[in-house]
């Protein structure tokens, strides 16, 4: 015993390195002012009256539930979740899924020069700045734009007519990028026996993807959904170029009206409890996404 | 006779059949693609020749040749000190993220620490949280430090906020090098500061450029926190005073628009066709979430 003990500690296990610690301090120093401590204060100023400017600037309390409450009663802010679902249910959860993986089976299909060319205009629109985005979608769909001229109607402008479509699709045509990669990087893991012993078996191109790739590439498929909601659900910029949330209020989402609660209206805390909400819908989709993947396997 | 007559058939079976079978779905993939690519293409398209077009309009028309608008831009001061802003915020980000990633996810990747899996799951969380909702707080206390209206604390909070997928990223580069080679850098006596700069570092070069081009271009194009965190006009970055030269008079000048956001994009362009051939590895997500 008393040898043991003299050799020091154990060495069959891994021991705490205060290197480690050493390594660690600075990302733990930095995320814990600007990141920890700000999501604390997020949920404190949510259930307060602060206010941008005047009395309440300086002097503000807590008020418990009333921002709730005052949710509750709010026109804008229940049509303002509804556009936020529509936004990330249309043009990420459906179509940059949908789009993204046809992508990813197509290209994996077509010429070499083909894939190369599309492939890349893809990921450069992905690539580009968000307001880059924003200025050039707004371009494609004024009246006499190139969309008006395409469908016939040069006098419709679309960012007035179909306002949501069109900010749903010019976000589609910017991030849908990522979702092709995701699920190009996915094909190319696909185990190969699998899909060579489908194809001896005489099983169609339908049945092959229906029946195996797309069981095969379920996680893939599950990581998609969370990641694209989650990125979708925070959009911004893209939105407020285009239409600062109009005409009237038909594109206000949530990220742009907790903008202008805070910033335009000065309401800071009503504000941040909107911010709140948004929060919770992420966290409501990604458990539904987690759920789903695992009563079906 | 017959004989050959017979293998004259086979032979046409065996190419004619397939070949026709293949040819058609793959005609059909290659036109789908590129009907899809005119829907990438035509948005485009518009900035490319109205930017060099000298009465363009908001559709796609041919351009008659003029570089006045590239004139144009490049004579207006708020142009080039958006573009220093963009160059300061963008750069001091990607310095910020990049070195702090780096020493976290080593550690992280190889080293015993306590709740380790708690922690990067608290980073994917974090990762995940809309800035929307850190906006108001981070304000909040950038008027209490008297923060406000600096690229360079500003810059602090791009950072802060790039910095758990940046670790992340990091991380699962980190996880590819072989251990070997530092089991044997430390039996030969090397530190742990030593075995991170001349075992893991030059290794991981391809990761690390990933990671900081990622950030780059992220913060290149962050628009609502310089936005809100910053106000006189010398700090505002590229996609503010696009933003702002779209509100005021860009409507009517639309080349400039044109040329402004074009120049504005070039640099990110290049870093990603630079990169291109690592890009795609960082998307092996997999099963990432289980």
């Amino acid at each position: 015993m008393a040898v043991a003990a003299g050799l020091g500690p154990r060495l069959d296990r891994e021991r705490f390195q205060w290197t480690s610690l050493a390594l660690l301090a600075p990302t733990l120093a930095m995320l814990g002012v600007l990141f920890v401590f700000p999501v604390l204060y997020a949920c404190y100023l949510g259930f307060t009256n602060l206010a941008l400017v005047g009395s309440r600037s300086r002097d503000y309390d807590f008020t418990g539930l009333e921002n709730i409450t005052r949710m509750l009663g709010d026109y804008v802010f229940i049509k303002s979740s509804w556009l936020t679902i529509i936004f990330v249910v249309g043009s990420a959860i459906v179509g940059q899924t949908v789009l993204g993986m046809a992508l990813a089976i197509l290209l994996r299909n077509a010429l070499v020069s083909v894939r190369a060319v599309i492939g890349s205009i893809v990921i450069v629109a992905w690539v580009l700045p968000e307001i880059t985005v924003a200025l050039i979608w707004y371009a494609f769909s004024q009246a006499g734009g190139t969309l008006s001229i395409l469908l016939g109607h040069t006098e419709t402008n679309f960012l007035v007519a179909v306002p949501m479509l069109i900010v749903s699709l010019a976000n589609l045509w910017r991030n849908v990028a990522f979702s092709m990669l995701v699920f190009s990087a996915g094909l190319r893991n696909l185990p190969t026996e699998v899909l060579e012993a489908a194809e001896v078996e005489g099983a169609s191109v339908w049945r092959r993807y229906r029946l195996v790739i797309l069981p095969l590439l379920k996680p893939t498929i599950v990581t998609n959904l969370l990641l694209v909601t989650i990125l979708n659900l925070s959009e911004f910029t893209l939105i407020y170029a285009m239409t600062q949330g109009g005409p009237g209020i038909e594109t206000m989402t949530l990220p742009l009206y907790v903008y202008q609660e805070a910033f335009v209206f000065h309401q800071l805390g009503y504000g941040t409890a909107i911010s709140l909400v948004l929060v919770l819908i992420g966290a409501v989709f990604s458990l539904l996404f987690v759920r789903a993947s695992r009563t079906q396997v | 006779m017959s004989a050959v007559q017979a293998r004259r058939l086979a032979d046409a079976e065996l190419i004619v059949v397939p070949y026709r079978r293949v040819s058609v779905s793959a005609l059909a993939t290659n036109v789908i693609l590129v009907l899809l690519g005119c829907f990438f293409v035509l948005p485009l398209l518009w900035m490319l020749f109205a930017s060099v077009d000298s009465n363009p309009d908001w559709a796609i028309k041919l351009p008659s040749l003029t570089l006045a608008n590239f004139a144009d831009v490049l004579g207006r001061e708020d142009a080039i000190s958006s573009f220093r802003s963009s160059l300061i915020l963008a750069g001091t980000t990607t310095v910020l993220t990049t070195v702090l990633a780096f020493l976290a996810a080593y550690p992280l990747s190889r080293m015993h620490i306590p709740f380790r899996r708690s922690f990067m799951l608290a980073i994917l969380f974090a990762s995940g949280l809309p800035v929307s909702m850190l906006v108001v707080p981070v304000y909040q206390m950038y008027v209490y430090l008297g923060w406000l209206d600096s690229l360079y604390t500003t810059a602090l909070f791009l950072a802060a906020s790039s910095l758990p997928f940046a670790i992340w990223l990091m991380k699962n580069f980190i996880d590819a090098v072989p251990l070997e080679l530092e089991h044997a850098a430390a039996i030969d006596g090397a530190s742990t500061f030593r075995i991170l700069r001349q075992v893991v570092l030059p290794l991981t070069v391809p990761g690390i450029a990933v990671t900081a081009i990622y950030t780059f271009i992220n913060a290149w194009g962050a628009f609502i926190i310089p936005f809100v965190l910053t106000y006189s006009p010398a700090n505002q970055p590229g996609p503010v005073e696009i933003y702002n030269f779209m509100g005021s008079h860009g409507l009517f000048k639309f080349g400039d628009l044109a040329v402004f956001s074009l120049l504005f994009s070039v640099p990110v362009i290049v870093l990603y066709l630079v990169m291109s051939r690592n890009f795609s590895g960082a998307f092996n997500f997999g099963g990432a979430v289980k």
